[in-house]
């Protein structure tokens, strides 16, 4: 275990070293600068303020400049569009709003999706089943662009339960809309991979055998079936659970939650390169810690994977 | 006699009919059988004859599709009647199974104590304490090594014959007056089908426990039963004691399974064909050649920071050479690289080491475009016919193929011509041509691989198992096909089985692996009149005789100890223990030429193995 995370750390550098050359170098290939603007600036102004931010500098300067400055001051530049503000502010004002709602989402989309799949398997081709199956492929393809206006035509308008958009320093009436927004569809790909998977183990000979040893099926399915049938939802899981906690632009936009999505489009639009690579960076890492995290769960649901 | 004893199982009537898309299929069509306490009743049938269904009913794990009606009876209930709950008191506790397929049949996320202590909780009131003593006498008891050790591992961890060995062990923990053995040998290496089979037998003389063996073996049957129900198409077509129909059958499918069944005491017997002597004249120079042949795999081993790779030699320097018109079976077990030492002839894998000559010329350093050329002469044949089939092509398409390859001058006629004479030289239905694979039997489909591989009249074909997942019916009639090829084209085959009977069959010589190495090569005759090897003795004597008298009073040859991991550097020394004491542990036994052809691997006596396990 122990030498399976000194590895990952160590395997991880590659990763994140080629991450952050790619980024880079697709930004400086795209058209236009942070300073393009519709009249154009005068080439004195723009000259000055190309040396402001380094960029006169040649590109591999800036890219060693950039690396050097997040390994030994943890810090990532300032923002070349908002004005007098770090790439570390924007990142530490709006981490913790995405991470709040992503986290309940995907609690939401965890506690709701695996036992709907589990129950819709265990009673498979019944009325429950049918509704299960239903209700999932609605959920899925249901974009969330069209489910947060309905929520709030609902919520906010006609019943005027909870309040259609801000933030409020994540005050739970604030919440809940954005959850249920950015949870259903995961939600309903967590129900059907745990249907699928759980229709698999219940045929498989080990279950069989549980049978046959005259377990009941309360039994045989918390002590033999869930495991193994939790494996794929597990994959799923990872890559899930980081697209949750680094947020969506539709419910930033929507919800007007201040969150990361917003600004990592704001970044890529206006070619705010130092806030770019930031946000990059922050979902680089995070998948990458994810995937070691369902790496060691893979190993606790499965004895013959050892780490 | 019968009417003063008391049936514990009884079957009255009994039908099972699964709907399916197409309509209702009736499996078993209405049998009665019934089984006394303390006897052994055989279930014989091949595959698709409703004989396991029968026994699924009665343990409630029919298919979801499936309906039962009759009477199962078992202790003064009428199973079929239960309620699941109802069923759950009896079934693991009074009458329990164990299946065919051994490595999926444990769950594998928890260890064996795990598993049999579930069990004793389940249907026995006991202190955690006396159960878990109770789970490692009866480990102990199936004779599995360092008890306490494997009862913490995960099943992934024991080998094939130690999981049936647990399921043995978990079924019987309960003291079930019926013990239902599906198949419980079918994947199992014949050395550790024999083990098991006396356990049971054991079991059964010591515990009176009743046993239905469900089998298509008739070896097996030989050995173990006292009555026989023959099945086919869902009905008894004959049922009586172990010796009226061994030595009696009035039936003509039991007569034909009998003769189908290749006895390896007497291979003349069953072949209506006679394996023809090879000309001598034909020189063995210049035509296959295999010269100290490795094939090496490199085995990530976790642990440590970084993870190691350690060398797993599949075939660990083999040699041999064939004559035009030759036959060489290569047997083995599971595990000693019998596949892999084909794949390396054929250049499918390439060797690590050593030369495989062919006409004179290597085959191995060939570029993918040179080798092309070759292997219009040199065909496998697979052992699973419908997987080694695109599913996405008719069987004419497939057979046609190598022509496309090799032949493409062949105008579309002409070469349709071809699939069609070759069609009905392996004897299919010229009317199959568009047929798919998934629409033919199992038998059909192995009569496609031949034809393909066939087509372009190779020099050499190898058959991979290529009889083994057919029944002995088919089986039967696939050997005689490849004999006749073999007579009409002049072939020579390499022909892999793990069963003797078999390759004593249709091989001229016979060459027995052991993890990667050669231990014997012998004429056939030899190899079984006079095997020499300890490794040789012991897989003869282990392979079942359809014939109870014989099969009975023959003793199975045992050498302690389980088989070694390929891995592990001392295994080539597993038969002569001698060396690894003297602490020659890299000493590599030589293969010694005894009579002339006969070549025997250096190893110790076999009173010497049998006493220092």
């Amino acid at each position: 275990m122990f030498s399976f995370i000194v590895r990952r750390i160590f395997s991880s550098i590659p990763t994140m070293l080629i991450l952050i050359l790619i980024s880079f170098a697709l930004m400086r290939f795209a058209p236009g600068s942070p300073f393009s603007t519709e009249r154009g600036l005068p080439p004195e102004v723009l000259a000055n303020l190309e040396a402001k931010y380094g960029l006169n500098l040649p590109w591999f300067e800036q890219l060693f400049t950039y690396i050097k400055n997040i390994l030994f001051h943890f810090d990532f530049g300032p923002s070349f569009k908002y004005k007098d503000i770090s790439v570390n502010e924007i990142l530490a004002q709006g981490f913790p709003v995405t991470l709040t709602y992503g986290l309940w989402s995907f609690v939401v989309a965890v506690t709701v999706g695996i036992p709907l799949g589990i129950i819709a398997a265990i009673r498979h081709n019944t009325a429950l089943d049918y509704a299960a199956v239903g209700i999932t492929i609605g959920a899925q393809v249901l974009p969330n662009f069209v489910m947060a206006p309905i929520l709030v035509i609902i919520f906010s308008l006609w019943l005027e339960w909870l309040p259609g958009g801000g933030w409020n320093g994540g005050q739970w009436q604030y919440v809940i809309l954005p959850v249920i927004a950015l949870s259903t569809s995961y939600m309903a790909s967590i129900a059907r991979i745990a249907r699928s998977s759980m229709l698999e183990v219940l045929h498989s000979n080990f279950i069989r055998t549980a049978k046959a040893k005259g377990l009941p099926m309360r039994n045989i399915i918390l002590r033999h079936a869930l495991k193994p049938a939790l494996l794929p939802v597990v994959t799923y899981l990872g890559p899930a659970f980081v697209g949750m906690i680094t947020g969506s632009v539709v419910i930033d936009m929507y919800f007007s939650t201040g969150g990361m999505g917003q600004f990592f489009v704001d970044a890529a639009l206006s070619r705010d390169y130092s806030l770019l690579m930031g946000v990059t960076i922050l979902f680089g890492v995070m998948t990458i810690l994810f995937n070691a995290v369902v790496d060691i769960a893979y190993a606790w649901l499965d004895p013959k994977i050892r780490l | 006699m019968t009417d003063l004893i008391k049936p514990i199982f009884s079957v009255d009537d009994l039908k099972i009919t699964f709907s399916t898309q197409d309509g209702d299929v009736e499996a078993v069509k209405g049998v009665n059988f019934h089984i006394n306490p303390g006897e052994c009743v055989g279930i014989v049938g091949e595959s698709g004859s409703g004989k396991s269904q029968t026994f699924m009913a009665a343990m409630g794990l029919l298919a979801d599709n499936g309906t039962a009606t009759g009477q199962i009876n078992f202790q003064d209930h009428n199973l079929l009647e239960l309620s699941t709950a109802q069923l759950n008191h009896v079934r693991g506790k009074n009458m329990s199974m164990i299946f065919q397929d051994p490595l999926t049949s444990l769950t594998p996320h928890m260890t064996i104590l795990q598993q049999m202590r579930e069990v004793v909780k389940l249907h026995m009131q006991m202190s955690q304490k006396d159960t878990d003593a109770m789970c490692r006498q009866w480990i102990d008891r199936v004779r599995i090594a360092e008890a306490e050790r494997r009862l913490n591992q995960y099943p992934h961890e024991l080998s094939g014959g130690m999981r049936q060995r647990v399921m043995i062990a978990m079924s019987m923990l309960c003291d079930p007056s019926l013990l239902i053995a599906d198949e419980p040998t079918t994947a199992l290496d014949v050395t550790v089908q024999a083990e098991i089979l006396d356990l049971m037998d054991e079991l059964k003389r010591e515990k009176g426990t009743a046993i239905a063996l469900i089998t298509h073996d008739m070896g097996v049957v030989a050995r173990m039963c006292d009555r026989i129900h023959v099945m086919r198409h869902g009905q008894y077509v004959e049922e009586g004691g172990v010796e009226d129909i061994f030595y009696n059958p009035q039936h003509a499918y039991t007569k034909m399974l009998l003769d189908s069944m290749p006895r390896i005491d007497n291979p003349d017997k069953t072949s209506h064909h006679k394996l023809k002597p090879i000309d001598q004249q034909t020189s063995a120079e210049n035509f296959l050649e295999v010269d100290d042949v490795k094939v090496h795999f490199d085995i990530k081993i976790n642990g440590g920071l970084w993870p190691k790779t350690v060398p797993l030699k599949a075939v660990d320097g083999v040699s041999f050479k064939l004559r035009p018109g030759e036959t060489l079976g290569i047997v083995g077990e599971s595990g000693c690289g019998k596949s892999t030492l084909a794949r390396a002839v054929l250049q499918l894998i390439p060797p690590t080491d050593g030369t495989v000559t062919w006409l004179g010329k290597p085959l191995n350093g060939l570029s993918r475009a040179q080798l092309k050329d070759k292997r219009k002469d040199l065909q496998i044949v697979f052992q699973d016919p419908l997987a080694s089939l695109d599913p996405r092509m008719t069987i004419s398409d497939s057979i046609r193929e190598p022509l496309v390859t090799f032949a493409s001058h062949m105008s579309r006629k002409e070469m349709q011509e071809q699939v069609l004479q070759m069609m009905d030289k392996v004897g299919l239905e010229r009317n199959m041509i568009n047929r798919y694979p998934h629409e033919l039997s199992g038998g059909q489909n192995q009569r496609v691989g031949i034809a393909r591989a066939m087509i372009m009249k190779p020099k050499l074909v190898i058959c991979d198992e290529a009889v083994s997942a057919l029944d002995v019916s088919v089986q039967a009639q696939i050997i005689e096909l490849l004999m006749d090829l073999q007579e009409e084209f002049k072939l020579s085959l390499l022909f892999i089985s793990h069963d003797l009977a078999v390759v004593r069959e249709v091989s001229h010589r016979i060459m027995v692996l052991y993890l990667g190495r050669v231990v014997e090569m012998a004429e056939s005759k030899d190899i079984y009149a006079n095997p020499m090897h300890p490794y040789t003795k012991q897989l003869i004597s282990a392979v079942p005789v359809p014939d109870p008298k014989i099969e009975r009073a023959r003793k199975s040859i045992k050498i302690p100890g389980e088989l070694p991991s390929p891995m592990d550097p001392t295994a080539k020394l597993k038969f002569m223990p001698s060396k690894l004491r003297a602490g020659e542990t890299n000493y590599i036994p030589k293969l010694i030429e005894h009579n002339p052809g006969h070549f025997v691997a250096e190893h110790d006596s076999l009173t010497d193995l049998q006493a220092t396990g």
